[in-house]
C-alpha cells in the first residue's frame, strides 16, 4: 500500500441502506496535506470519523479498506483498532470551546493521552507538554498549563488543541474545519502555525474544510466530493487553474473573492446538479450489482 | 445540495396504544361503574368474607377478584375507586398545571422583579417537606375531596413553574422572539403566540405526569386515612386495607396495587407518546 | 436620511464580574458611533468577532437601548422610545437574521410566519400578500404549508427574507446572514437579496465578517474594531486603498481561492 493513509472504495451506509460514502478512495503521504472539500451533508467529515472510529452510531461501513501505516484497521478487532489510531492519529477538531474539558487545567488534559496511552511518566509528559506549548507559540507555557479554558482565547485554544494532537507524535492528523470558528485574522495565523508543525513533524495531514479559499492555502492535493462520492482528485495548483469535473467548477465560481470587482456570483447552475446527481445514481446502480 | 428532510409520518407508537387503551378503559370503568360493577362495593357479608378470585378453589360466582375481610366485593371496589381517582388527577394535575405554568412562564419571560419573587417564592416552597406537608394541611382544612385537590395543588405547583421557567428562559433566548419585537408584536402577544406553543409540549408531558403524581399522592393520603370519608372505595384505602390481612388474603391488596401502578405508568408514558407523536419539530 | 447615527454609546452588564452584592461592571461595547445611512444605500458593516457589529444592528433596530449619542431613523429620534412608541413604526424598520433556525419559531408554518407580522399591522389579504412574498424570494407556494424544520438551509433563509419583505420595510438589517450556509446557497441568497433591493428600492444594511461578501454586495463599507469605527468609505476606495491598519490586516488575512496569492 502506498501512503501513509490509503482509504480503498470505503463505503459507509445508513442502518436503513442509504449511503453516505460512496466507494471513497484516497492516499495521503508522509508529509502531505490532502484536503476534503464539500458542501454540508457531503460526507467530508465522515471521512476523517470513519478512519478514526468515531461514526455516529447510525452509521457503520459497509465495504472497503482503510490502511493506516500499513495496518487495515477494518480487519482489526474493537479494542486493537483503538489502540493502533491512539498510537498513530490524532484529531484537531472544530470547535476549540467544547473540544476542551471546561472544568479541567490545560496541563493535565495535554498530558493525559501521553500518560494514559502511550505510559510516559507524569514528569516526562509535563517536559513534552511545556516544549509542545512553545512550538506552538504560546508564551508563557507554565501559566497556561495551569489556566481552564474560559480563561483562554479561541485562537489560544486553538493553539492547544493543535499541541496536543502533535503531542505524541503522530503519523496521520485529522483536522475537521479546525478554523471556522475563528475570525479571518486568526485563521491566518492558525493556519499557517499548522502547516509549520505538519511539516515539521513530517506528518500526513487530512483537512477537512468547506472553503476553497483555505484549502488553496494549505493542501497539496484535494478531493471534491458530492453527495459522499468523491467526483475530483486533483493536485493542488492544477484544480485552481483548471478544475475538470463541472461540479468543482461550479463550486469554484460560487466562491466569492473581494478581488473580483464586478463581484458576480454563480451559483452552482441546475443542469450541473442534474449532472453529478446522475454519476451518483449510475454509481449506485454499478455497486448494487 | 442535496436534501433527505421530508414530511414522514410516524406511526403512533406501542406506548401511546398500550396507555391510551388502559387510560381509556379506565375512564369507561369510571363512567359506567354503576351499570358493570357486578357488586354494590360498600355491601358488607362477613360469611362471603376474604373470598379468593376465579381461577382459585373456594371462589364463589360473581366475585371474580374476591372479596376482603368484609366480604366486600374488590372488582366493584377497584372499579368505583377509580371514579375518585380519575376525578382527583385530571382537576388537581389541570389546577396544578395552571398555576404552576402559569407562573413558571411568566418569571421565565418577563425576568425582572416577577422573575425575582417567584423564584423565591419556589425556593421556600420546596424547602417543606411535601407529604408532611399534605397530611398538615388535610388535618387543618378537614378530610375531603376539595382537601385533596388542594393539598395536591399546593405541594406540587412549584415543579411546573421551576421547569417552565427554565424552558421559557431558553426559548426567550431564540431570535424569533427578537423577530417578534421587530415584528411590533406586544411583549404578552409575544409570550402568548411564539412562547407559549413552544413550551406547550413540555406542559403537555408535565400535566400526564403530574396526574400520575396526583393519584399517588391520593393513594398515599388514604392509605394514612386522610382521604375522603372510608365510606366511598379508594385505591389507597384497599391497599392500606388489604396490608393487614395479606397472609390470609393477598388479592386484596395485589389487585389495586396493579391497576394503581399501571394507571401511573400509562399517564407518564402518554404524556412521552403525545410528545413524540404531535410535535411538529421531534416529527 | 434613512438613518443618522450620532456618538452612539453602548454598554451592557457584564454578569460574569458581577459582585455577590450590588450592580454588575458594564462593559463598553460601543464607544461613539457617528454615520448616516441615506435612502437606498446599501452598507456593509464588516468586522471581527468583538468588533460590535451585531450590538450596533441590534441598536439601529432598538432591540437595544443605547446609553448614550441618538440614533435617528427617517428623521424621527428612535434613540429612547419605548415599545409601545416604537411599534406603530416598527414595519418600516426589519431584521433578517443569522440564524433562521433560532429565528423562525420551529412551531409554525412558514405560512403564519410570514403571515404573523402582517397582521399585526393591520394589512388585509393575507394569503395573496404570503404568496407574492414566497414569489419574491423564489420558493414555491406550497411551501407556505411547511415547518422550518422541513426545508434547508438556504430555503429558511429566503424564508426569513420573505418575511421582512413582506413587511414592504423601508429598511432592512441583514446580521450575517450567509454565514451558516453553502457557498452555492450562499450565492443564490445574495443575488436574491440584491435583486430585492434594487427591485423594492430598498435601503440595507449588511452586517458581515466576510469581505468578498460585502464586496459582492454593498455600495458603502462601515470597518468596525472593538467598538469603534476605523474605516468608512466607497466599497470600490476601501478594496482598492484600504485607509486603516486594521482594513488593511483584514483583506491581507482573507484566502482566496487561489494558491498564488502571496498570502505569507
Amino acid at each position: 500500500m502506498s501512503g501513509y493513509l490509503s482509504i480503498r472504495n470505503l463505503t459507509v451506509c445508513l442502518k436503513s441502506g442509504a449511503p453516505i460514502l460512496r466507494s471513497v478512495s484516497l492516499t495521503v503521504s508522509a508529509g502531505q496535506v490532502h484536503g476534503l472539500v464539500g458542501e454540508s451533508g457531503a460526507g467530508k467529515s465522515m471521512i476523517g470519523k470513519a478512519v478514526l472510529g468515531t461514526l455516529p452510531r447510525a452509521l457503520h461501513v459497509t465495504s472497503g479498506e482503510i490502511w493506516l501505516d500499513g495496518v487495515n484497521l477494518l480487519s482489526l478487532s474493537q479494542t486493537e483498532r483503538r489502540k493502533q489510531i491512539g498510537a498513530t492519529a490524532a484529531l484537531i477538531p472544530q470547535d476549540p470551546l467544547t473540544a476542551l474539558n471546561p472544568s479541567k487545567r490545560i496541563g493535565p488534559q495535554i498530558t493525559r493521552r501521553l500518560v494514559d496511552i502511550l505510559g510516559w511518566s507524569k514528569t516526562k509528559a509535563q517536559q513534552r507538554a511545556l516544549e509542545l506549548l512553545d512550538e506552538v507559540h504560546i508564551p508563557n507555557a507554565t501559566r497556561v498549563m495551569r489556566s481552564y479554558p474560559h480563561e483562554l482565547s479561541g485562537g489560544m485554544r486553538q493553539r492547544i488543541l493543535i499541541a496536543s494532537a502533535f503531542a505524541a507524535e503522530p503519523k496521520l492528523i485529522i483536522a475537521d474545519e479546525p478554523t471556522t470558528a475563528l475570525d479571518v485574522t486568526v485563521q491566518k495565523q492558525i493556519l499557517r502555525l499548522i502547516a509549520e508543525m505538519q511539516q515539521r513533524h513530517d506528518t500526513a495531514l487530512l483537512f477537512v474544510t468547506h472553503d476553497l479559499g483555505v484549502v488553496s492555502k494549505v493542501c497539496d492535493t484535494l478531493s471534491v466530493l458530492y453527495a459522499g462520492k468523491v467526483v475530483e482528485d486533483a493536485q493542488m495548483n492544477r484544480f485552481f487553474m483548471r478544475p475538470i469535473h463541472p461540479y468543482s467548477a461550479a463550486l469554484l465560481a460560487a466562491t466569492p473573492t473581494y478581488t473580483d470587482p464586478t463581484g458576480s456570483l454563480t451559483p452552482v447552475p441546475e443542469h450541473v446538479i442534474e449532472y453529478v446527481e446522475k454519476e451518483v445514481a449510475e454509481h449506485d446502480v454499478r455497486a448494487a450489482r | 445540495m442535496r436534501d433527505a428532510r421530508g414530511g414522514e409520518k410516524r406511526p403512533i407508537g406501542m406506548r401511546l396504544w398500550l396507555s391510551g387503551g388502559w387510560l381509556t378503559v379506565l375512564v369507561l370503568a369510571a363512567l359506567c361503574a354503576p351499570l358493570i360493577a357486578p357488586k354494590d362495593p360498600l355491601m358488607q357479608d362477613l360469611f362471603l368474607g376474604r373470598l379468593p378470585p376465579f381461577w382459585m378453589d373456594g371462589s364463589e360466582p360473581g366475585y371474580f377478584l374476591g372479596t376482603d375481610s368484609l366480604g366486600r366485593d374488590v372488582l366493584s371496589r377497584i372499579l368505583y375507586g377509580a371514579r375518585l381517582a380519575l376525578i382527583v388527577a385530571v382537576i388537581a394535575g389541570s389546577l396544578t398545571c395552571i398555576v404552576g405554568a402559569t407562573l413558571g412562564l411568566v418569571a421565565g419571560f418577563y425576568r425582572g422583579w416577577a422573575d425575582r419573587i417567584i423564584s423565591r417564592f419556589v425556593d421556600i416552597w420546596m424547602a417543606f417537606p411535601p407529604v408532611l406537608f399534605a397530611i398538615l394541611l388535610i388535618a387543618v382544612l378537614g378530610p375531603g375531596l376539595t382537601s385533596i385537590i388542594i393539598a395536591i395543588v399546593v405541594i406540587d405547583w412549584t415543579r411546573f413553574a421551576r421547569v417552565i421557567r427554565a424552558e421559557a428562559m431558553s426559548q426567550s433566548a431564540m431570535d424569533y422572539v427578537a423577530s417578534a419585537q421587530v415584528a411590533g408584536r406586544t411583549r404578552f402577544g409575544t409570550m402568548m403566540t411564539e412562547i407559549l406553543p413552544n413550551v406547550l409540549p413540555t406542559i403537555v408531558a408535565l400535566l400526564t405526569l403530574e396526574m400520575g403524581i396526583a393519584v399517588i399522592v391520593e393513594a398515599i393520603l388514604s392509605f394514612v386515612n386522610l382521604s375522603i370519608s372510608t365510606d366511598s372505595p379508594t385505591w389507597g384505602g384497599m391497599i392500606s386495607e388489604g396490608r393487614t390481612s395479606v397472609h390470609q388474603a393477598w388479592w386484596v391488596l395485589v389487585f389495586p396495587l396493579i391497576t394503581l401502578f399501571l394507571t401511573v405508568l400509562s399517564f407518564s408514558q402518554l404524556g412521552e407518546g403525545l410528545k413524540d407523536r404531535f410535535d411538529p419539530v421531534l416529527r | 436620511m434613512m438613518y443618522e447615527i450620532r456618538d452612539l454609546h453602548l454598554s451592557l452588564p457584564d454578569m460574569t464580574r458581577k459582585p455577590l452584592l450590588g450592580a454588575a461592571p458594564r462593559i463598553e461595547i460601543l464607544k461613539g458611533l457617528s454615520f448616516d445611512v441615506p435612502k437606498g444605500a446599501v452598507l456593509g458593516i464588516v468586522g471581527g468577532s468583538g468588533s460590535g457589529k451585531s450590538t450596533l444592528g441590534r441598536a439601529m433596530l432598538r432591540l437595544l437601548e443605547p446609553t448614550g449619542g441618538s440614533i435617528h431613523f427617517a428623521g424621527t429620534d428612535i434613540t429612547h422610545r419605548t415599545e409601545d412608541q416604537l411599534r406603530g413604526m416598527r414595519q418600516r424598520f426589519q431584521m433578517i437574521f443569522q440564524d433562521p433556525m433560532s429565528s423562525l419559531n420551529p412551531r409554525r408554518r412558514v405560512g403564519g410566519i410570514i403571515a404573523g407580522p402582517l397582521r399585526l399591522h393591520g394589512m388585509d389579504g393575507l394569503t395573496a400578500r404570503v404568496n407574492e412574498a414566497l414569489d419574491m424570494v423564489g420558493l414555491p407556494q406550497n411551501f407556505a404549508q411547511r415547518y422550518p424544520h422541513e426545508l434547508s438551509g438556504g430555503q429558511r433563509q429566503r424564508v426569513g427574507i420573505a418575511r421582512a419583505v413582506a413587511l414592504r420595510p423601508d429598511f432592512i438589517l441583514a446580521d450575517e446572514i450567509v454565514s451558516g450556509l453553502d457557498v452555492s446557497s450562499q450565492a443564490q441568497v445574495l443575488n436574491l437579496l440584491g435583486n430585492l433591493v434594487k427591485d423594492l428600492g430598498l435601503t440595507l444594511a449588511f452586517i458581515s465578517h466576510d469581505l468578498s461578501v460585502i464586496r459582492r454586495l454593498c455600495n458603502r463599507v462601515l470597518v468596525l474594531h472593538n467598538g469603534e469605527i476605523v474605516e468608512e468609505s466607497e466599497t470600490a476606495t476601501l478594496f482598492d486603498a484600504p485607509q486603516a491598519a486594521y482594513t488593511r490586516e483584514l483583506l491581507a488575512a482573507i484566502p482566496l481561492p487561489d494558491p498564488y496569492q502571496p498570502w505569507g
